[in-house]
């Protein structure tokens, strides 16, 4: 059976150029931000697959392409066998819409604050003509809010009266109502406290096992990837630059960004060791520096990194796009 | 704590409540601590554990209508908390610096970073502009922002949200304080952002012989740069001692639940170990100890009396599970 997602060459670039009257006068060029740039990977079923990066890195806006929240510049979806981006019509992607769901990072803005969480969840319900009688809806709710340790007592609350850990367990209720397959998780403990974080992950992992679920998990933290996923992938201005499983980016990372990101990572086991902090900072993906986008700030890149962009070509454990790395240089 | 250090502010009893319509909210519950001269203190804690509000009462910034009512606060053998606004204000920028978390919030956006620093030099320092001006490109090259002498006529939209909070490290440095706060100073930042940052605060205050006391709720960020911790739970302090014996020999049961609640690289669990249910409201708190629905060692007398601040041999601990000799 073939991967649940792949997704090939996909971009997406935004317009912000200034008003044309502004660029007429100013006789500015219009300003292209490319968020993703020819992005591919595969995710098998049952798998979690992580993409991590910082601010800015592309990660959020991969995360809405493939629940097509944004249409893609370039590239295709592929869900299951079905080539996903190219549907157009809203009444083709129903089916498929009802089995990829979202869970938000932000879980004070996720939830209408006018609905009752029973409305909230009852959504997914109706939207897709699932259930419709009052009866079935609520024993439906009642299962999912007590999958999520929650009651059905909380089903006529309103989503103010819930401390954080538990809106996000209401949005994981509801994007469980549909019985989805694929969940794209874009930084869901991000907002939450470390304790409840612990509560949030313990239970996105039961149910995996449970339901059968696939998860794409979009994070910053690389403690909360390292724990639940499979495969990561690391941005960087768009880029995918290093693809591996798990274990291996860990403890064998081979893209340089990679390494001073794991490096940057506070080492709470206070083994003492020097590290030294990343040089500089991400640049504006409006104008991304020339060749590979990380080579003002690498100790690796030559003349080469500095006119040729990299591609993603595979290295025995991962895939990796640097020149340095397919030199054998590090 | 050693012998010959010599603490520069104390903090004693300490209560800050905050009266609403249905009673009086208590956000600081009588904790007491102590910085030393030089030594980086981290306190924290989860949402609502009260240490933001620790920090705002040590500098005399707590919202109203909250206020400090009860305990002391001493800064270099003189008691702060009762001090009026005029005279605070001396000690504030002076004496203490503070670094708040959103540098977007805490720099005017209408005036150039160099009018900034200067008018807080020159608060403080009495030099005249062109000394104050050199001054402050001389803090801004310290604190790593290239090319000083022409960014400091830029606006702050003008820099990124590493250098910003640069800049605000600057500004606390300014009059060369005895005491700096820092209250979540990384938390809006990127990950490699966060570790230069933190590798400058921790030079810097280094050199300038500077105490911090660094509030966040975010552990890593302690074990790398903190001599000591305190941990806050539901307005008190459930422990407090040098950041190696609590990270990794922690002794409240709020500690140890929450340092393995916390993922680590390379570590190898199918679950990680969650403390149920979640820090009480304001309004909810228990009787006893604050902690005791959630403990998992909690016995009879954790649920009627709080348990009072003990020495432990170099901690300082809350919990009845360690009675006082």
């Amino acid at each position: 059976m073939g991967p649940i997602l792949k997704v090939k060459n996909l971009s997406k670039h935004f317009d912000v150029s200034p008003p044309l009257i502004t660029r007429l006068v100013s006789r500015e060029e219009k300003s292209i931000l490319k968020a993703v740039e020819g992005i591919g990977f595969e995710i098998q079923q049952g798998e979690t697959v992580s993409l991590v990066g910082e601010s800015g890195c592309g990660k959020s806006t991969v995360a809405r392409l493939v629940v097509k929240l944004y249409e893609p510049t370039n590239g295709e979806i592929f869900f299951g066998n079905q080539n996903f981006s190219s549907i157009k019509s809203r009444k083709e992607l129903k089916p498929i819409r009802r089995r990829i769901q979202m869970i938000f990072q932000d879980p004070y803005a996720s939830l209408n604050p006018r609905w009752r969480v029973f409305d909230i969840i009852a959504e997914p319900l109706r939207a897709h003509g699932i259930i419709s009688d009052k009866q079935g809806l609520k024993r439906r709710i009642t299962e999912l809010l007590e999958q999520v340790s929650l009651s059905s007592a909380d089903s006529e609350k309103f989503p103010h009266e819930f401390s954080g850990g538990q809106r996000q367990r209401i949005s994981i209720a509801r994007a469980l109502a549909s019985q989805p397959d694929f969940l794209v998780c874009d930084e869901p403990t991000s907002a939450l406290d470390v304790s409840v974080q612990a509560q949030i992950l313990n239970l996105m992992k039961k149910l995996q096992k449970e339901l059968g679920l696939t998860y794409l998990f979009i994070s910053h933290d690389l403690a909360v990837v390292s724990h639940l996923s499979d495969k990561v992938g690391v941005m960087y201005l768009g880029r995918l630059v290093e693809w591996a499983d798990t274990k291996t980016l860990f403890q064998a990372p081979k893209h340089p960004y990679t390494k001073m990101l794991l490096d940057a990572i506070p080492d709470l086991n206070l083994s003492g060791k020097a590290r030294t902090p990343v040089a500089g900072e991400v640049p504006s993906p409006i104008n991304p520096p020339s060749g590979c986008h990380f080579h003002p700030r690498c100790p690796w890149s030559n003349e080469r990194c500095r006119t040729e962009l990299p591609t993603l070509m595979d290295q025995q454990q991962q895939s990796v796009a640097c020149h340095a790395v397919e030199e054998n240089r590090i | 704590m050693t012998l010959d250090k010599k603490p520069i502010l104390s903090v004693n009893n300490l209560q800050v409540e905050f009266p609403t319509r249905k009673g009086n909210l208590v956000a600081v519950n009588d904790i007491s601590f102590e910085v030393n001269e030089g030594e980086v203190l981290g306190v924290v804690g989860e949402s609502g554990a009260g240490k933001s509000i620790t920090g705002s009462s040590i500098i005399g910034l707590i919202d109203p209508p909250g206020r400090i009512t009860g305990g002391q606060i001493n800064f270099l053998d003189q008691r702060i908390d009762h001090l009026s606004a005029e005279e605070m204000r001396t000690i504030r920028g002076k004496e203490i610096g503070m670094v708040f978390q959103d540098p977007l919030t805490s720099l005017n956006p209408l005036y150039r970073i160099g009018r900034q620093l200067t008018e807080t030099i020159q608060t403080h320092l009495h030099l005249d502009d062109k000394n104050a001006r050199l001054q402050a490109i001389n803090l801004l090259a310290e604190v790593g922002i290239p090319s000083p002498e022409i960014r400091i006529d830029h606006y702050p939209h003008q820099f990124s949200g590493g250098m910003r909070q640069r800049v605000v490290i600057a500004l606390a440095l300014c009059a060369n304080p005895k005491l700096i706060i820092a209250d979540e100073p990384t938390t809006a930042l990127d990950v490699s952002i966060q570790a230069q940052i933190i590798a400058l605060l921790k030079k810097l205050c280094k050199e300038h012989k500077t105490a911090v006391i660094l509030i966040t709720h975010d552990m890593g960020v302690i074990a790398e740069t903190a001599d000591r911790v305190a941990v806050m739970y539901a307005g008190k302090m459930a422990e407090i001692g040098n950041v190696y014996d609590v990270i990794k020999k922690p002794k409240h049961p709020y500690t140890v639940g929450l340092m393995n609640s916390i993922p680590k690289m390379g570590q190898d669990t199918e679950a990680l170990m969650q403390i149920e249910g979640s820090m009480p409201r304001l309004n909810e708190i228990p009787q006893g100890c604050a902690f005791h629905p959630r403990c998992n060692q909690v016995m009879e007398q954790c649920k009627k009396t709080v348990p009072p601040m003990i020495k432990l041999e170099d901690s300082n601990i809350a919990c009845w599970l360690y009675p006082s000799k």
